[in-house]
């Protein structure tokens, strides 16, 4: 109980005012009718709510207007009973706190991010009984909302540091489970938890166990965005009853710690399970050993020979696989967009295996197709992403359909997440940032972005007068692309390489740049070299616009270019496109003092980006996060 | 190093003049204490003057003029011993002054000649040598710091190949990163001759720079030239690693023989102190033709190519200078440079 903190007014949290605002004035505590609600709080002391609806008229630009979603409308004042906080936000997990605890909740629910406010009185909420769990369970059915994402309202008893010492005590006992019988435990209990919503049952567990021994498929465990949590499962698998799931939902928010190269063991491990045989390159960069460092070109033609004998994978699959490997594909967009093409293609051919069901099998098969594509190349975060929707898309198949009905469901669902994501938000992108273009703009980009590309072309199409600037760099000389396609269509430009760029940056008025993905510390992670433009246009003054859909934005957070990153083929630095004569290094190669280091990405600190653009609007980097909150949970995986 | 461009051959145009007028001087003070007996027994010499009592007169005034004035390179030029030459001038009272004074004078100027050269060959030993000093400094830098450091390079310079091999030979122990400098992948070149020396290398690429800057603990360079200002002609790019040094606060070090010292002040150095190379380095000749129609006249606009050589790293950014005279901080370089180069000079070298 501490007095100082209940003095504080707090608004409606379905208008997540991001922006300035002024307080509003102070709306008495009026309940707008709600539906009859199982869970009524008796003491319904909750702070002032302000009664703004989401189309209220005196949001300003800066804020982002809350998701129109018109069960999320229903869903929000459902819930305003039983907990004053926003069905998103990590605080609305208080709603199982018993109710004289109340008042604490809400002043906090400012300050904390991330935990649950109910921290203040954490012993006393692990101990929430799983009769409450049921309840509100009972009132989301009600309202038709997938249970999944409630689960994490199910969750409002214990607090992350309880979970977390739950999870690291039992995770040395759990060591010996290997990843795949984890992940497929909670891919079926997430498909359980879905049965369970619909019969409103609580043996979810006793299916999922089941489910353990059936599957044993070997999955390879790498991608950071796609994969759930192995700790939530750990700790999981441990406790019974309903507290495992939504420990386990809340843990899905932490992202999943990458699988580091330099354990030895579970390296081995891997190797074992891969399609591709990859050997290791020489020379690894000491700093970089928790990275996969491969040979290159030693891969392709093994694969090619083993193109129509490798059973368990799709032909279109392993094309795709194979343009990664060469090359061929790049981009984090047309990366997508090409394994979501070809696992639409897989789709289609696929026939669920008699005595499984659909759900798990085909969870399991994209699984083993992700992990193939990890070989021939690691994943991008939005690929990672997409992943992550195709899974739950799956894992949310209502079990009544029938095969061919739940495949064409999903291959519509494939092409709406294509377009909606990444066509229709490229327009959207595209029609904000001419805005930012005007006549005698001097506007410098680096690499090949398919973003500011279409930007740039666009612009030139409405009759903008500009001058583009581009800046490439070795070894992938991406920018010549881009010039070539820039220059067809007649705008002028000036190519330049990228130790250059302090040269030309006093010309230059704006720098667009492409990303592939922006985290949530607004860090922006991008080709190799941006960076360094982006850092000297802050040192000329000049402003950076970010261009990034709002598909590929990611909850990680990192801090520097080292901790996570992909490294190419170490060769191509060696050697240098159509300059044949500088050969200074041919037959150094072998040498064990030189070691060649060849990043493709880094990452840019948010200091230096003005402002990101994306579907949601134009918003500065700090805003990166809320949108994940937000957007993410019911546009993505709803 | 080739391409050093016009800098350091004004540097040592400027020193080079800056010898001969010491020379000169030195000799001129020698020659007035006897000057005199050499005008008497110029009268002696020729007969044919008439106002010799005067001519010594002028003679000696001419002298200590001479002395007094540090003399334009008129003069100095006017003064060769050619008796050719001597008569075809116009100024009549040099003239005759010098023709009778060009039995001492030519003796005079073998005298000063022998000098020049003298000093000029201190001036070759010393640029050559320019490293010895400088790479002693390194085992100062290397005890302040820890036991593994990485150092991160860019381009190829031979004072830095020298400074690390030193290290090296002192056994402090550090990994090398070398940034190679496109376009013309100097970078590699320095990497192979550090691998051969035994040294632990790493190669990465210019747009890596940012990325591993974090992990570096500090940064030498080479410089093409040193401004007035303490300002930096580097190799292109080199701003862009000192501005990520500034940011991670990592310790910028710029390695250069005094012979690098220009009393220039950088007004728009970017443009104005540098130098395009040829595009093709970039993008091959013909390899835009098939996009661009160079025929109709707009076409060859639209594109625009631009390599510039070097680049400016304002003094601030820059920690530390290491030169073979004083191992100092901008400000005293400034100084040093300044007494280097004799403030008057009529031959401005152009850029």
């Amino acid at each position: 109980m501490d007095p100082r903190r209940t003095a504080r007014t707090v608004s409606d949290p379905k208008v997540r005012q991001v922006g300035f605002f002024t307080p509003p004035p102070d709306h008495a505590i009026s309940d707008p009718p709600r539906h009859h609600d199982p869970i009524q709080s008796p003491s319904q002391s909750s702070p002032p709510v302000n009664d703004r609806s989401p189309s209220d008229s005196s949001l300003s630009p800066v804020m982002i207007p809350p998701p129109r979603h018109h069960s999320d409308a229903l869903l929000r004042t459902a819930l305003q009973a039983t907990s004053p906080t926003k069905p998103f936000s990590p605080s609305t997990r208080t709603v199982m706190i018993p109710p004289e605890n109340k008042d604490l909740r809400s002043p906090g629910r400012k300050v904390v991010y991330g935990k649950s406010p109910s921290s203040f009185s954490g012993v006393k909420a692990s101990s929430v009984p799983a009769s409450e769990l049921t309840t509100v369970s009972v009132v989301n059915l009600a309202l038709g909302i997938s249970g999944k994402i409630l689960t994490a309202e199910e969750a409002g008893g214990a607090s992350v540091e309880v979970q977390n010492d739950r999870r690291a005590s039992s995770k040395p006992l759990k060591e010996k489970t290997s990843k795949a019988e984890r992940r497929a435990l909670q891919e079926a209990q997430r498909a359980a938890k879905a049965a369970a919503k619909a019969e409103g049952s609580k043996a979810s567990s006793s299916a999922s166990k089941v489910v353990t021994s059936e599957n044993t498929k070997p999955i390879k465990a790498t991608k950071p965005s796609s994969q759930k949590n192995d700790g939530s499962q750990v700790a999981a698998s441990d406790k019974k009853g309903g507290d495992r799931a939504p420990e386990k939902d809340r843990k899905k928010d932490a992202p999943h710690p990458r699988m580091q190269y330099d354990d030895t063991s579970r390296v081995e491990k891997a190797k074992k399970r891969a399609v591709v045989k990859q050997t290791e390159a020489r020379n690894r960069v000491e700093l970089f050993r928790h990275l996969p460092q491969y040979e290159h070109g030693t891969q392709l033609p093994d694969l090619e020979t083993k193109f129509f004998e490798l059973d368990p994978m799709h032909p279109a699959l392993y094309k795709v696989g194979l343009q990664y490997l060469s090359g061929d594909i790049y981009g984090g967009n047309a990366r997508c967009i090409a394994m979501l093409q070809a696992f639409k293609e897989a789709i289609k051919d696929y026939s669920t295996p008699p005595e499984k069901t659909l759900i798990r099998d085909l969870t399991a098969r994209i699984s083993s197709y992700v992990s193939f594509l990890i070989e021939c190349r690691p994943l991008s975060i939005s690929m990672g992403n997409a992943i992550k929707f195709l899974k739950s898309r799956i894992a949310k198949l209502p079990l009544a359909l029938s095969e061919s009905e739940a495949k064409t469901t999903l291959m519509l669902d494939i092409d709406r997440f294509i377009n909606e994501k990444i066509i229709l938000a490229d327009k959207v992108i595209v029609e904000h940032a001419v805005t930012k273009i005007s006549d005698g703009d001097v506007l410098l980009t680096y690499g090949a972005s398919s973003a500011v590309e279409m930007i740039l072309l666009h612009a030139h199409e409405l009759g903008k007068e500009f001058r583009v600037v581009v800046v490439d760099s070795h070894p992938k000389l991406e920018g010549q692309l881009l010039l070539r396609r820039l220059v067809r269509k007649g705008l002028s430009c000036t190519y330049t390489h990228v130790n250059a760029v302090s040269y030309i940056m006093h010309e230059v008025t704006r720098v667009f740049l492409g990303a592939s993905s922006v985290l949530s510390n607004g860090t922006v992670y991008s080709r190799v070299g941006t960076a360094c433009v982006a850092m000297v246009a802050h040192a000329f003054r000049v402003p950076v616009l970010v261009c990034c859909e709002a598909y590929k934005f990611h909850e990680r957070v990192q801090l520097d270019s080292i901790c996570s990153n992909e490294l190419g083929n170490p060769d191509a630095i060696s050697k240098v496109h159509g300059r044949e004569e500088i050969n200074y290094l041919d037959g150094l190669v072998n040498c064990e003092n030189l070691q060649l280091l060849n990043l493709i990405y880094d990452a840019t600190p948010s200091d230096y980006v003005s402002m990101v653009i994306t579907d949601y609007g134009m918003v500065p980097p700090t805003s990166v996060p809320v949108i994940v909150r937000e957007y993410r949970r019911e546009h993505l995986w709803s | 190093m080739d391409a050093m461009a016009e800098f350091v051959v004004g540097n040592i145009v400027r020193r080079v003049l800056y010898i001969i007028r010491e020379e000169d001087l030195s000799l001129t003070t020698a020659a007035m204490v006897g000057l005199n007996l050499s005008a008497v027994s110029d009268d002696e010499d020729d007969a044919d003057r008439d106002d010799q009592p005067v001519l010594s007169a002028t003679a000696i005034a001419t002298a200590s003029r001479n002395a007094l004035h540090p003399p334009s390179l008129q003069t100095l030029l006017e003064d060769v011993p050619d008796s050719a030459a001597v008569q075809h001038t116009s100024s009549s009272g040099r003239d005759s002054e010098g023709k009778s004074k060009s039995a001492d004078k030519s003796s005079r100027n073998r005298k000063l000649k022998h000098d020049v050269v003298e000093a000029m060959n201190e001036l070759i030993q010393d640029v050559s040598t320019c490293h010895e000093p400088i790479v002693v400094r390194v085992e100062h830098i290397h005890q302040k710091y820890l036991f593994l450091e990485v150092i991160l390079t860019f381009g190829s310079s031979r004072t830095v190949l020298q400074f690390l091999c030193v290290a090296k030979e002192r056994k402090r122990s550090f990994l090398v990163l070398v940034a190679e400098g496109a376009p013309r992948y100097q970078g590699h070149l320095l990497a192979k001759e550090l691998v051969t020396r035994g040294l632990q290398t790493t190669l990465i690429t210019g747009s890596a720079v940012f990325a591993m800057i974090s992990r570096v603990n500090m940064v030498i360079v080479g410089a093409y030239a040193v401004l007035a200002n303490g300002g930096v002609i580097a190799p292109v790019g080199l701003n862009m690693v000192a501005l990520a040094a500034q940011k991670y606060v990592v310790p910028f070090v710029v390695l250069a023989g005094s012979h690098k010292l220009c009393p220039l002040y950088p007004h728009n150095p970017e443009v104005l102190l540098n130098e395009l190379r040829c595009p093709s380095e970039l993008l091959d000749f013909g390899e835009f033709s098939d996009c661009l129609d160079f025929g109709s006249g707009i076409g060859a606009s639209l594109l625009n190519v631009v390599n510039p050589t070097f680049d400016y790293v304002p003094p601030k950014l820059v920690s530390l200078f290491i030169t073979d005279i004083l191992w100092s901080i901008s400000a005293l370089l400034i100084q040093c440079g300044d007494a280097m180069h004799s403030p008057v000079s009529a031959i401005t070298v152009s850029h």
